[in-house]
């Protein structure tokens, strides 16, 4: 039996006899591969910016919104009422113990001065466990503390956009800025965040002690009602259980019974981030199965011109047997040069794809991701392509007649 | 003188769809080691089927056939292929190098087959392109030579693998008649040096180069003799032994 080498050079030297041929039937290949790791480049690279945006909310988070009411036959739509409470924040923080940090928070929106400057953005009312909570850095100054919360004290945090469009250049730490008149001081800045996978810049925000906001900013008629809390969990993996807790617990606060519907509504947001990602992962998948089709068809093409060869190459099969090629020889040979073919195909496909992804990435500004992994899984593939479509016709040469081969016209 | 080959009462069947073939009816002859011994007879005599089963290219239906001793007819197809390696050589009427090849790439053939290392191959294909008188024209690609040239490639290739047996099918059906004498005297040199040669022809003139002609007809041998060889006159590049 021959050694690989040997086959490896027979098969050089017959597709050199037949460049062009050998580089047309390698296209189907070299255009599948090139598909697949495009296609899959570019879908991974565009779950990847979902997620990421997703992830950019906070992560293991409950969010625990006011539900509707009745009143008089009415029902309110969710979050319509007021029924979320600065108490039920601390009571939840206190009492669950799957849970690592709460956040309430009031929303609302206003003018901000500063100097010759103004810009019109959102306000919150938050505590300090706002920044673990919902990831945030702070790159400049420092967090708001506890203290500034009981105080209600008038110390903000702002976010890039807002510390971009109000002091330009500056350093905005310790400045004193005019939120709906009232002046703040700004203790710290926020890190950047970019935009959610709703498309909202998130860096356009002010962040002002809760019982500020409350009291003497939004001037709600409730100064202890909250407008959302937001729940982080230990881990992804006792998030359910702190659903539970939160839900026992409120329906608990709530007295929430037969004869009382529920007031509140709870969101997982991590399951958000699992839909998102499932419906990512399936366009992937399907952008990779169309282009592994084109590679099922370069495959066929393979094999269509390895049985051309094989015919072709009857004489030299034949002369090859009498002179004591065994039939794995011959089957080697055949198969080799199919390997050969594919391989070499998938190489340049690879090359191509790479390329074709960066353009994509360059052009449209899509993000792409390629992976070591697709790589590999696609040059295997192609090699598979290779000894699955090239088997027929190398054991086709292995099985042919001597007698009949060298007399073959 | 010890025994190269034997036949004894070979019977070859071919089915060819309802057909059935009887294209050696029984045949037996033995052959010597250093003999040279032409195999002749008209076309359906039966003379190609009894080279391929020489050969090894086919077995037997019935009979047997010892090369060298062995029953080479119980042999697997592996076994088949390593004793058309090791101990025949080949040479075929329409030369059957292969294309885009050098004289010596096609020369070191069976030698790829049997393994052996680059460097020895490369040596005993030169020897062997020397023995048949074309010492300098191993880098010459099959289509650059002539028709004798060609054939003279084919010996090479044949004896390379210093083989029991060369066995040659019409070598000289596609050369002009100037050229079959060089060939000839080629294989005349090469029966002086003790190899056992066994041709196949249809042309009574080229057989009078050997020394024993049997002859075919209808599957069986009609005349089995011993014959007085005439000499092939030498060309000058032949190196004698």
């Amino acid at each position: 039996m021959t050694t690989l080498y040997q086959s490896l050079l027979i098969a050089l030297r017959a597709l050199r006899v037949n460049k062009m041929r050998a580089l047309l039937t390698m296209l189907g290949i070299i255009i599948g591969i090139a598909a697949v790791i495009a296609m899959v480049a570019i879908g991974s690279g565009a779950s990847k910016m979902i997620s990421d945006q997703i992830s950019s909310i906070g992560s293991n988070l409950l969010l625990v919104l006011p539900g509707s009411v009745t009143s008089g036959g009415m029902r309110s739509g969710s979050g319509g009422t007021q029924t979320l409470t600065y108490d039920d924040a601390r009571a939840i923080k206190a009492e669950c113990p799957s849970v690592a940090a709460v956040a309430p928070n009031v929303r609302g929106s206003g003018q901000v001065v500063y100097g010759n400057q103004n810009w019109s953005t959102v306000v919150y009312g938050v505590t300090p466990d706002m920044v673990d909570v919902r990831d945030w850095t702070i790159v400049a100054g420092r967090n708001i503390t506890q203290s500034d919360v009981d105080g209600a004290t008038k110390n903000c945090l702002i976010g890039q956009t807002v510390a971009d469009n109000l002091f330009g250049g500056t350093d905005p730490v310790s400045k004193i800025i005019r939120i709906k008149k009232i002046p703040f001081t700004v203790v710290g800045v926020l890190g950047r965040k970019g935009q959610s996978p709703q498309g909202q810049d998130q860096d356009d925000v002010i962040y002002v002690p809760l019982r500020t906001a409350q009291r003497k900013l939004l001037g709600s008629q409730f100064p202890n009602v909250v407008g959302s809390i937001m729940v982080q969990a230990k881990s992804a993996e006792v998030l359910d259980k702190a659903e539970d807790e939160v839900t026992a617990l409120l329906n608990q606060r709530h007295r929430i019974g037969p004869n009382r519907e529920i007031d509140y509504s709870i969101r997982n947001l991590s399951e958000l981030l699992a839909v998102t990602e499932q419906s990512s992962k399936v366009m992937s998948i399907l952008l990779g199965a169309v282009a592994s089709i084109s590679l099922v068809v370069g495959g066929i093409g393979i094999m269509n011109i390895m049985l051309v060869s094989v015919t072709e190459r009857t004489r030299e099969i034949g002369i090859r047997i009498a002179i004591g090629a065994k039939k794995r020889d011959i089957l080697l040979q055949f198969l080799t040069e199919a390997v050969l073919l594919t391989t070499c195909g998938g190489l340049i496909g690879m090359l191509l794809g790479v390329a074709g992804a960066k353009l994509v990435a360059s052009f449209i500004g899509w993000p792409t991701l390629i992976s070591v992994n697709t790589i590999i899984i696609a040059f295997a593939f192609s090699a598979g392509v290779g000894v699955f479509f090239g088997f027929y016709p190398a054991r086709k040469a292995a099985s042919l007649n001597p007698i009949d081969a060298l007399r073959y016209e | 003188m010890d025994e190269v080959v034997r036949l004894s009462d070979v019977v070859k069947i071919y089915t060819m769809g309802e057909e059935r073939v009887e294209a050696m009816k029984g045949v037996s002859f033995t052959v010597q080691r250093g003999e040279f011994v032409s195999i002749m007879g008209a076309s359906g005599s039966g003379k190609s089927t009894c080279m391929n089963i020489l050969g090894c290219l086919d077995v037997p239906t019935r009979g047997s056939y010892f090369l060298d001793g062995v029953d080479v007819g119980k042999l697997s197809a592996d076994a088949l292929a390593e004793v058309r390696n090791k101990k025949l050589g080949f040479v075929f009427q329409g030369f059957n190098l292969l294309a885009r090849t050098t004289a010596r790439q096609n020369v070191e053939l069976p030698l790829v087959y049997a393994q052996i290392p680059a460097s020895e191959r490369r040596a005993r294909a030169l020897e062997a392109l020397e023995r048949v008188g074309l010492a300098g024209r191993e880098g010459h690609y099959s289509n650059q030579l002539s028709g004798g040239q060609q054939q003279r490639v084919a010996i090479a290739r044949a004896l390379v693998n210093r083989p029991s047996i060369i066995l040659a099918d019409e070598p000289t059906g596609n050369l002009d008649s100037r050229t079959t004498v060089e060939i000839m005297s080629i294989f005349q040199e090469l029966n002086r040096q003790g190899i056992t040669i066994i041709m196949v022809t249809h042309e009574p003139d080229v057989a009078e180069f050997t020394s024993r002609h049997i002859i075919f007809r209808d599957g069986l041998v009609i005349s089995d003799q011993p014959f007085q060889a005439k000499n092939a006159a030498l060309p000058a590049e032949v190196p004698k032994a």
